[in-house]
């Protein structure tokens, strides 16, 4: 029974990790937690559900459409709010943030109303069963995704130019700049790669849940940054590993701790705040103290 | 007329909420709590009135000393957090005071709260209150905690080794602004008649902070001038009301890159202030500075 | 004897800034602290004023153990500091930046500002208006007092800062790095700036890196490298000393 628990916490975990790469990697170009970034996913959620929807294309394309769109999303969202922001402020890129929920979510609300909207079936759900667990292909589906898109964005930083330009202008955006690196332009590129992994994990979402709201964004722009605060601000690899593990811590305090009130949300907003009061730089430390 | 009335009571008591979230702020504490505050001084007073016979006025009083205290009990642990972290920890309380409100049904749970009795007067003690905490505010700019407050919140640790005490100052701004926000509640409360939990959620303590930002951060005409208009224009033009908070979230953005303190600033308290010497002249010297 | 350091260790996880740090500073003299960078001298700095806890060690003020005594409490019993990098408020104007000095010495809270019933509270307010305008002469930039902070050129920065210092009314001065991006008409400015400090009968603490400056106004130098004190002595001493001029200069080949 544990077991079974946990391969949907590694599920429900794999999407976490995918939003909190995205947090991580805005934040290390940027110093910046992307409050919108919930948005972004839930519009990349969105956004695959039509596609599928209107389409009928099977999943290998639609996922890879939806998250080019959202990665656009991220794109426009950083040319509008972001880009054009003065540096003297330091406050102005969280708030200039915050007009972008406002924005996406309440637009969200008049397009697709604020009751969930189903997801469509993308795949069969066959299970299988291995020893004494039940696997479903949703399970296989997201965590081979999730993971595969995982991989390849490691290698992408650690071995293409523009991974290692990202990875200069993270450290420092004059001595990148002073190497030649186009600072802008890696910035963008940074968010719509961040955005189309949100727009993956919305996709992933809502064929685990087969439904939708509005509102989600909320919930998984919480659950991204508890991420970032158990790896660590701006640690990419930490994300990961801290996505696999609150998915897991969540799905055990359900199991545990049968009650009717929806506690997953309260968990990881507790766990939140005790990691604030007693150890505000995060689990396994950051690059940057939080702010 | 009436309706004029109407418009501009409301106008006065967003005015109250948008102060109260600039008290913290000028600690460096971004709270969207304050829709919160604002619920448990609604309900506090209402159940005064209506349940025990109190009086308007101390009625109103005991909502916001009850927010208050509220308001250090959530203050403590927002000491050590900033940033983005405060905003999700604060989003979360008010959160919580609207499911506890849903939950309540000693003061009528998820259908709300009927029968307040209706005070009358409701602009005046609105505007009163307002003009209330225009003294305050104006006194505490050229005094001694004004100036720490102003510290605190542009360099934390610079303050406190010039010998202010942060906690104290962060706290007390959080608290009073709390307390602030409680007596607006208890006034909205007993113009409405009725109230429900969903009069106080997150969009609507975004909406103060967006009052607060655009009216101008560096002086607390500010946010006075910007709770005014924000509330006044949306009634004049019609055609906007569906749109008004998408718009709200497109000014934050717009604000954030072509003006980031605010309509109001330093800039234009100066230039009001020459006007008013020009206009009175030599014979009655208006002190420079006062306002 | 005004500040007292035994046997001072500070750790950065694993990194070890200051180990083993003993240092007298006496009443009433210009002391400097001088060493290469990353020698470790805002770090002591900053476990004198409290920003951090040593790991092992003693700091002892006026004779009193401060170990662990929290910054705006080290300000009250009297000790003021500048930064490395300036640490204005930069929003503010320059006479509410040094008004800012005086917080800890005076008592209007909330409740008295709103309510402004007694006279004392106004006094107060016009006592520490004066007070601040008068270290701001002390300096020299009365001229400057109603500017915003941040307009200001760096140098002038610095010494609002080192007004701001004054304003809380401190007996040690700590002053990091005063001189840093100034030219050399400044630098002498601040020069006999520092002297008139002193004259006041306040001790002060500098870090430097202009040895014209250090030699010309030190009592006693501290030579720190590594995290060590590896000499200290009157400024003759200090210039003669090879362990001083090696650490500057590296090891002779």
């Amino acid at each position: 029974m544990i077991l079974q628990q946990l391969i949907n916490g590694l599920m429900l975990g794999a999407t976490y990790s995918l939003v909190a790469i995205g947090y991580s990697l805005i934040f290390g170009v940027l110093g910046l937690l992307h409050f919108a970034h919930g948005e972004v996913l839930m519009a990349g959620a969105f956004m695959g559900l039509y596609i599928i929807l209107w389409s009928g294309l099977p999943l290998y394309i639609a996922l890879p459409l939806a998250m080019v769109a959202t990665g656009m999303l991220g794109i426009v969202i950083d040319l509008l709010a972001i880009r054009p922001l003065k540096k003297d402020f330091h406050l102005a890129p969280l708030l200039s943030t915050i007009g972008v929920t406002i924005i996406i979510q309440n637009l969200a609300v008049k397009l697709f109303g604020g009751y969930g909207t189903r997801f469509p079936d993308a795949i069969k759900t066959v299970h299988y069963k291995i020893g004494p667990i039940l696997i479903s292909s949703i399970n296989i589906l997201i965590l081979g995704v999730s993971l595969f898109l995982m991989v390849v964005l490691y290698f992408f930083i650690a071995k293409t130019k523009i991974g290692k330009a990202m990875r200069a202008v993270s450290e420092s955006h004059i001595t990148a700049g002073f190497l030649g690196v186009n600072v802008d332009r890696v910035v963008l590129i940074t968010f719509g790669i961040a955005s189309a992994l949100a727009g993956a994990a919305g996709v992933m979402i809502g064929i685990a849940f087969h439904a939708i709201t509005p509102f989600i964004g909320l919930t998984f722009a919480l659950k991204g940054l508890v991420v970032m605060l158990l790896g660590g601000l701006g640690n990419v690899v930490g994300a990961m590993i801290g996505g696999l593990i609150l998915g897991m811590a969540e799905v055990m305090s359900i199991a545990l701790l049968p009650t009717e009130i929806n506690l997953q949300d309260i968990f990881s907003f507790g766990i939140m705040i005790i990691i604030l009061i007693f150890k505000p730089a995060g689990l396994f430390g950051s690059r940057v103290t939080q702010g | 007329m009436d309706y004029l009335i109407s418009v501009a009571t409301i106008a006065g008591i967003y005015i109250i909420m948008a102060l109260s979230f600039y008290l913290p702020f000028m600690t460096g504490q971004i709270s969207l709590a304050q829709a919160g505050f604002m619920s448990i001084g609604a309900y506090g007073s209402a159940v005064c009135t209506v349940k025990w016979g109190i009086p308007y006025v101390p009625a109103v009083l005991i909502g916001g000393i009850f927010a208050g205290i509220v308001g250090v009990l959530l203050g403590l642990p927002a000491l050590r957090i900033k940033g983005i972290y405060l905003l999700l920890l604060t989003l979360g309380f008010g959160e919580i005071v609207r499911v506890v409100a849903i939950n309540l049904e000693y003061t009528g749970a998820a259908e709300g709260f009927p029968g307040i009795p209706y005070q009358k007067y409701t602009l005046l003690y609105a505007y009163g209150m307002v003009l209330i905490l225009i003294i305050f505010f104006s006194r505490l700019r050229r005094s001694r905690m004004g100036r720490a407050f102003q510290a605190v919140g542009s360099d934390e640790n610079a303050a406190e080794v010039i010998g202010v005490n942060i906690i104290s100052a962060k706290l007390l701004a959080f608290s009073v602004g709390a307390f602030m926000a409680g007596i607006g509640g208890g006034i909205l409360a007993h113009y409405q008649e009725y109230i429900e939990p969903l009069m106080f959620d997150i969009m609507h303590a975004i909406e103060f902070l967006i009052f607060a930002i655009f009216g101008g951060i560096q002086i607390f005409w500010g946010p006075i001038f910007g709770a005014f208009v924000l509330t006044f224009i949306p009634e004049f033009l019609r055609a906007i009301q569906n749109w008004r908070m998408e718009l709200y979230g497109a000014l934050l953005i717009i604000m954030m890159i072509i003006r980031p303190q605010g309509v109001i600033g330093l800039d234009t308290v100066q230039v009001v202030e020459r006007l008013f010497r020009k206009a009175l002249g030599n014979v009655n010297r208006v002190k420079i500075g006062s306002l | 004897m005004i500040l007292e350091i035994r046997d001072v260790v500070k750790n950065f996880n694993g990194f070890c800034a200051l180990s083993n740090i003993g240092m007298d500073v006496e009443e009433k003299k210009i002391h400097a602290l001088i060493g290469p960078n990353g020698a470790g001298k805002t770090t002591l700095f900053n476990l004198i004023s409290g920003m951090y806890d040593v790991n092992r060690g003693e700091i002892s003020f006026k004779g009193m153990r401060i170990n662990g005594v929290k910054p705006h409490l080290r300000t009250r019993l009297g000790i003021g500091r500048t930064f490395q990098i300036v640490r204005l408020f930069g929003f503010m104007s320059v006479l509410e930046n040094v008004m800012l000095g005086r917080h800890c010495k005076t008592k209007a809270g909330l409740l008295k500002t709103f309510f402004r019933f007694s006279m004392r509270e106004m006094q107060e307010e016009k006592i520490t208006r004066e007070n601040a305008m008068s270290w701001l002469e002390f300096v020299g930039l009365t001229r400057k007092a109603n500017e915003v902070a941040s307009n200001l050129p760096h140098a002038e920065q610095r010494l609002v800062e080192i007004a701001r210092a004054l304003a809380l009314g401190p007996d040690l001065l700590l002053l990091d790095e005063p001189s840093a991006g100034m030219n050399p008409r400044e630098a002498e400015e601040l020069n006999s700036l520092i002297s008139r400090i002193n004259q006041m009968g306040k001790t002060v603490l500098l870090i430097e890196h202009n040895m014209q400056l250090v030699m010309g106004i030190s009592d006693v130098i501290s030579v720190l490298n590594f995290g060590e004190k590896i000499a200290e002595g009157n400024p003759s001493e200090i210039q003669d000393n090879p362990a001083v001029i090696e650490a500057y200069l590296g090891r002779k080949r």
